[in-house]
């Protein structure tokens, strides 16, 4: 039996007759030729029999390999003695002899003596288990890249350890050479995601080093790290990292005590970090992005909170996306006005820092309500020429957010469109939120609000824009904007009804007090939100509510391209172009300039120099620039106004 | 063991009877018929439509007369009607005659039936498993066939003549004709060994066994070395082939074709081979392709004949029982209604109106006996209805996540593996003939109390059902011995309380999943049982084995309630249908056959793979089935039509685990090549058109999509998939073991 375990493959083994006689005499049994022959071809037969037999308990056994065992099972299924001795799991070598063409199976003597006194213990088998392995298949049926371990089966390995510590040293650190080094492995290792619940945890830090912006900066950049780095899953961790970010948000840090601290930019950047998690994994946690706006609206209607905490939430909201404001800060914004207008109104100097902090708050409100009238604007157009445009909010979302991820301190503006999902599931999940309730307003409506706080500030804004767009925000405007100018040109019912309509009123407005309120109110608001239109004229006792018959829906005219009143400024009836002036230091103020240049501001009454504008809130900041401003310049050249 | 009785019986071996097993594991026959104990008749049961012969039973019961077996004369003659004897209702009680190894069931489950529907023509069938086929063909009577032929050297001569004539013919009648070398050449290569011309064999086979198609090499490979008359004797496979006549299917035009062709030569050897071993099934209408033909044969005897597949089947879903559903407020407290199933159901709400409407194709309710629901069982459908809802709809946008537990350190070789359907246990059979279990839920494995300490519980406490637990033994995993060999299937009762495992000592077992202990060992297969599975409603299963015949057993059965028998090699793999009254077994013998459970008829023959079948899937509707072979490929039936209706090509190695998602709409895959893969089920079917023409024909013309239908290949580093199971939620479990190497 010894060949029995060669295999017989396509090329049958044979037994010759000599083996066989050979065997035969071993045993004292003499066997003529023609015997042996014939036994051997039996045996030959029989063995085959028996090899094919055997593979059925291999298949069965779903082995690809046959094992001894095998064989011995079809030798005893079929009555036959089985084969001893050849049991070993370990594969046996099988020799050939040099002299004459011999092979055999090499049969080693073991010294029984010598194993059982031996010291070295032989390793024991291990119990068997089950391990568990998740692919996570995303729609398409291709594999979630890693971090999709559970982290409870993942062990943390020596090395993981190791760069932990190496890369939250190098960050949290001194040396920002060394940071950035780290930040770039950290948004591209492929390897960390057993680490994402340290590095969160790490983030979540925030709350311990608010009165340091340095760290609080780093650890936001942290985030856009992870959040960056295409390897990871974050799954739930999203939420934590988005409550370490909304902090950073709507806190009244620690450091913002000290007026030279310059935490505005950190919110910038936080809320710039915080519409780039909702770009790219806003889908992971459902509900996040409805309990975020609701937290933003509460910080928002709490009038204890302070300035800075609202500048947050502006700017949040303004990150989220110009549905966003458009649900949260517009309806808002009524009731909110009169806290900051009283703010603004303080002139004395014990006020002149929360003065400062308002004017920042007023600046956000106006960039966020500026992009809010736009976008609808442009949705609108955008509905108006039907879904031929395919996606444009998502593409030139997309195209802000690269663009501007490098720079990313100061504007929020250009990437604040979050993806068209999460608009979507705004409006789809509104029902099921508490939200206050919320009917759509039409955009003249809504830009006549608006107007009625702002004023021409506002206005200016839509004048002034493109060519600010090419400056200080560079980003999604351009294309937004060449976009937009053919659509609005294709004629456009509903607008051309309705937009003629303001700008009659607003060629008489500049100098009229009051009367161009047109504030067409449309019913719905006036007839939901009673209590808001209370407090708004309680708040703002000099707006005049009377409407000129003039602002009456109904009027059209031919032009159809005017969608915001922007074009009546430069008409020589509107003359001062020093009225532009204002509004372009204005604008610059709002930002980090804007700050040096507000804590130069002295409490001079303003009203002498202003047009005598009630519904212009007497805004405090115009005029008061020292110097003009250099990019001014431009923006008065513009007036061409592209919508 | 009456029914060792050897001699020649003048009994048509195409009758409807099934074989006799011999039981006797001690009975040794000659030493060259080592293997000759699982001597057995294996009459092609796709004959079972035909009427029964009147003269058969006559015959059948003069035999038992003769041999003073009464009571089986008594029964047989009750059966069949041949008395008048209406009153069916003796029925019960009448059986378990003495030594009547099958026919102790008679007061069984199943019986039942007949009372019920003794209306219905097919009633008196009721335990079909004691009508007996006495007779125990003689192998000489066999192999006598081939006795007395011409001259040897002129074999030659006829096969290239024929062989020359076929490669000549017009094409399309070449592809259809081509089919008979293969049959004509093995049976030539027999008679020649049998009338001992070995040399004239040798040359033979030398000369054409390359011709033949590739898929025919494993035969080919056992027949080449099979030289000696003797041999012949002891090789079943081949007395299989003899006994049972190879079917082809030609059309007319063809077979014309070659009978001018023969009659003309006098070529009278091959016409006689013709005549007398193979079956011509010939059919009207437009010769078949040759891709048409091969994606049909490769089969052990050809392809199944028309006539087997037309047997209505009932293939449709029984009614859901209307269970009161609590509504959804109380969904808290379902939550973990796990843990105290007496949770009382205040609230109503019929879950089964969407199954209101009867399904025409669906078996009557009560066609099969089922066991009726307990509270326990009523839970659990609450429990399936709850997940159902939030179940991922699924498709070829939608792919199922796949979790994949992966058996570290088994060493010694995991053989099976089985999930429940609620994916909270797997259990897992290995080479060293233990079953383990584990937990794959955090709750622990526990036993119940020894019966001492049970006593000692208050009985009309709440949570009787925590207390009769026993803290103590919780564990994660169990360890069940008791079989003596490879452990080579695991089967999960629908209600967690069961286990079924199947060993190569030749027993199923059961085991109970509350004292962790074994509670019965069914014998019967006498040989080793390759597979097992439950019904899916419990207290039936089938098992599978080496002896060729699959069983169907009750739990409290410890004989088989039927036999099912007709495949030509062992039963490798066996599945329940959805309704639980058709029963799908792959074979060996590459050919897959469809039971019914009711009269125990082989209702379906499906051919056409390559390799023995090794895994089995039933579409969740019923409608399909997928079976998956050794040579890498699924193929999928259509059952109502009994066509082929798809060839799902891409894996490289057996195919071990087959599984639909819960809503039919995936196909699952997983393979000894290491992966896992998903095919889009929906689409293969609704690619296929049945018009009326293939319907009638069977002639179906596959398409070749195989790469668009398959929508992902996963693999596993190295672990073979030996198991695959969707979730009541459709995620996707994976399960194999790994192999360092």
């Amino acid at each position: 039996h010894q060949s029995s375990t060669g295999r017989e493959e396509r090329r049958f083994a044979e037994v010759p007759r000599e083996s066989i006689k050979l065997m035969a005499e071993s045993t004292g049994v003499e066997l003529s030729e023609e015997v042996a022959a014939l036994l051997a071809e039996d045996v030959c037969y029989r063995l085959r029999e028996a090899t094919q037999n055997s593979s059925q308990f291999m298949r069965h056994a779903k082995r690809r390999k046959l094992s001894v065992e095998d064989f011995n099972r079809a030798l005893r299924w079929s009555n036959t003695e089985t084969v001893c001795g050849y049991g070993a799991q370990d594969a046996l070598p099988f020799r050939p002899l040099k002299e004459g063409e011999l092979f055999f199976v090499e049969d080693r003597e073991i010294n029984l003596v010598e194993l059982a006194l031996a010291t070295n213990i032989p390793k024991g088998c291990a119990e068997t288990m089950v391990r568990v392995h998740v692919s996570y298949l995303d729609g398409k049926g291709n594999l979630e890249p890693q971090g999709t371990v559970p982290t409870a089966v993942q062990s943390l390995s020596e090395d993981l350890l190791k760069y932990y510590q190496q890369i939250t040293r190098a960050i949290l650190g001194e040396d920002p050479h060394l940071m950035k080094v780290a930040l770039i492995d950290l948004q591209s290792n492929s390897k960390i995601a057993a680490l994402l619940p340290y590095f969160v945890y790490v983030i979540s830090g925030v709350k311990s080093v608010s009165h340091d912006l340095d760290q609080l900066n780093r650890l936001l950049h942290m985030v856009k790290s992870l959040v960056q780095n295409p390897y990871l899953y974050l799954g739930s961790y999203v939420r934590s990292l988005v409550s370490s970010v909304m902090y950073c948000i709507l806190e009244p840090l620690a450091a913002s005590i000290n007026p030279l601290n310059d935490h505005w930019t950190l919110r910038d950047y936080a809320a710039l970090l915080l519409s780039h998690i909702f770009w790219t994994h806003g889908d992971l946690v459902s509900g996040l992005y409805h309990q975020i706006l609701l937290s933003l609206q509460k910080v928002l209607s709490d009038p204890v909170r302070p300035l800075c905490s609202h500048y947050g939430a502006v700017v949040g909201l303004h990150a989220l996306g110009w549905k966003a404001v458009e649900r949260v800060l517009y309806p808002h914004l009524p009731a909110y006005w009169a806290n900051l207008q009283a703010v603004l109104d303080d002139y004395s100097v014990s006020n002149a820092q929360v003065k400062a902090d308002g004017h920042k708050v007023y600046g956000a409100i106006l960039v966020a309500v500026e992009r809010l009238l736009k976008m609808k604007a442009l949705s609108l157009t955008l509905a108006a020429e039907g879904s031929s445009a395919g996606l444009p909010g998502t593409t030139t979302g997309a195209v802000g957010f690269r663009e501007n991820s490098p720079g990313l301190s100061p504007p929020p503006e250009p990437l604040s469109e979050p993806p068209l999902g999460i608009a979507s599931h705004l409006q789809a999940g509104g029902a099921g939120c508490q939200w206050e309730e919320w009917t759509p307003v039409s955009l003249p409506a809504m830009y006549c609000e608006l107007y009625s706080f702002f004023g021409d500030s506002l206005a200016v804004r839509f004048s002034t824009d493109p060519p600010l767009g090419g400056a200080p925000p560079p980003g999604p405007c351009q294309p937004l904007e060449g976009r937009k100018e053919p659509a609005s040109s294709a004629p456009n019912l509903e607008n051309t009804r309705k937009m003629p309509q303001l700008t009659a009123s607003m060629n008489i407005s500049p100098r009229q007090d009051g009367s161009p309120r047109m504030e067409p109110q449309p019913p719905s608001l006036a007839a939901t939100v009673p209590g808001r239109s209370l407090s708004r004229s309680s708040s703002s006792s000099s707006v005049s509510r009377s409407r000129s018959s003039s602002s009456r829906p109904g009027r059209s005219t031919s032009q159809s391209r005017d969608i915001f009143p922007k074009s009546r400024f430069p008409l020589p009836q509107a003359g001062p172009p020093a009225f532009s002036f204002i509004i372009g230091g204005r604008q610059m103020g709002r930002r980090c300039l804007g700050r040096r240049f507000q804590t130069s501001f002295t409490p001079t009454p303003p009203l002498t120099t202003l047009p005598p504008r009630a519904y212009a809130h007497k805004l405090p900041v115009i005029g008061r620039v020292s110097k003009p401003v250099r990019r001014w310049t431009c923006s008065h050249y513009s007036l061409h106004l592209p919508l | 063991m009456a029914a060792v009785q050897d001699g020649p019986m003048e009994l048509d071996t195409e009758k409807e009877t099934k074989p006799e097993i011999l039981s006797d594991g001690t009975s040794k026959l000659s030493g060259n018929a080592a293997s000759g104990t699982l001597s057995s008749s294996p009459l092609t049961a796709g004959g079972a439509p035909k009427q029964e012969d009147q003269q058969t039973l006559i015959a059948v019961l003069q035999f038992l007369r003769r041999n003073k077996l009464s009571e089986s004369v008594e029964i047989l003659r009750r059966e069949a009607g041949l008395e008048d004897q209406e009153d069916s209702q003796t029925l019960d009680g009448s059986g378990g005659g003495k030594g009547d190894r099958d026919g102790g069931e008679a007061n069984s489950l199943l019986s039942r039936v007949s009372i019920t529907s003794a209306a219905a023509p097919q009633s008196t069938l009721t335990p079909i498993t004691v009508k007996r086929a006495n007779e125990q063909l003689d192998v000489s009577v066999v192999l006598s066939a081939y006795s007395q032929q011409g001259d040897p050297s002129l074999y030659q001569v006829y096969y290239s003549g024929l062989k020359n004539f076929i490669e000549s013919v017009l094409d399309c009648h070449r592809a259809e004709l081509s089919q008979l070398f293969y049959p004509l050449f093995v049976h030539m290569y027999l008679e020649l060994v049998y009338n001992n011309h070995e040399n004239e064999a040798k040359a033979f086979f030398e000369k054409f066994g390359g011709d033949q198609e590739c898929y025919y090499q494993d035969d080919l490979r056992v027949l080449c070395g099979l030289t000696k008359k003797e041999h012949l004797k002891g090789n079943e496979v081949l007395l299989d082939f003899r006994t049972s006549r190879f079917v082809l299917r030609i059309s007319r035009d063809s077979y014309q074709l070659l009978k001018r062709h023969l009659q003309e030569r006098h070529n009278n050897q091959i016409w006689n081979i013709i005549q007398e071993h193979l079956y011509i099934d010939i059919f009207d209408g437009m010769p078949r392709s040759k891709s048409q033909i091969d994606s049909m044969s490769g089969s052990f005897a050809g392809e199944a004949r028309r006539e087997v597949n037309k047997v209505k089947v009932f293939h449709g879903l029984l009614k859901e029982p209307e269970i009161e559903v609590p509504l959804d407020d109380e969904e808290d407290e379902a939550e973990n209604e796990e843990g105290k199933p007496k949770k009382k159901k205040t609230k109503k709400d019929s879950m089964g109106s969407k199954s209101k409407k009867q399904d025409p194709n669906a078996p009557q309710q009560n066609r099969i006996p089922l066991p009726e629901l307990k509270d326990s069982d009523k839970l659990d459908k609450i429990m399936y209805m709850k997940e159902s809802t939030k179940r991922i709809r699924l498709g070829p946008e939608n792919l199922p996540s796949i979790c994949f537990y992966s058996f570290l350190n088994a060493y010694q070789g995991l053989t099976a593996v089985d999930f429940t359907d609620d994916s909270s246990l797997l259990a897992g059979g290995f080479a060293d003939s233990t079953v383990r279990i584990w937990s794959v839920t955090p709750k622990k494995l526990r036993k119940v109390k020894s019966a001492g300490e049970l006593n000692l519980i208050d009985k009309e406490s709440d949570d009787v059902l925590e207390r009769i637990m026993d803290e103590k033994t919780a564990s994660e995993s169990k360890i069940l011995c008791g079989h003596s060999g490879p452990v080579y299937s695991v089967s999960f009762s629908p209600d967690r309380n069961y286990l079924l495992s199947s060993s190569e000592d030749g027993t199923v077992r059961l085991w109970s999943l509350q004292t962790f202990t074994c509670l019965v060992g069914y014998k019967g297969h006498n040989y080793p049982v390759w597979d097992t599975h439950f019904s899916p409603f419990g207290y039936y299963f089938v098992s599978g084995g080496h002896d060729r015949v699959a069983r169907l057993w009750a739990t409290d059965h410890y004989q088989p309630l039927r036999i099912f028998a007709g495949h030509l090699a062992d039963v490798t793999c066996t599945r329940f249908h959805p309704n639980s009254n058709y029963v799908a077994t792959g074979s060996t013998d590459r050919t897959i056959r469809l039971w019914d459970v009711l009269n125990g008829n082989c209702v379906r023959i499906f051919t056409g793979h390559k390799g023995p079948v090794h895994s089995l899937a039933f579409s969740p509707n019923g409608k399909f089935l997928a079976s998956g072979s050794t040579d890498g490929r699924v193929l999928l039936w259509d059952i109502g039509h009994g066509l082929m209706i798809g060839e799902l090509k891409g894996h490289t190695d057996t195919i071990y685990a087959l599984k639909f998602s819960r809503d039919g709409e995936i196909l699952a895959s997983g393979s000894m090549d290491n992966t896992v893969r998903l095919w889009d089920s929906t689409k293969a079917f609704d690619d296929v058109e049945t018009d009326d023409f293939t319907a009638a024909t069977g002639h179906i013309h596959l398409p070749d999509n195989s790469q668009e239908l398959l929508l992902g290949t996963y693999h596993s580093k190295s672990t073979p998939v030996t198991h695959l199971h969707f979730t009541r939620r459709n995620l996707l479990l994976a399960a194999g073991g790994y192999s360092s190497q």
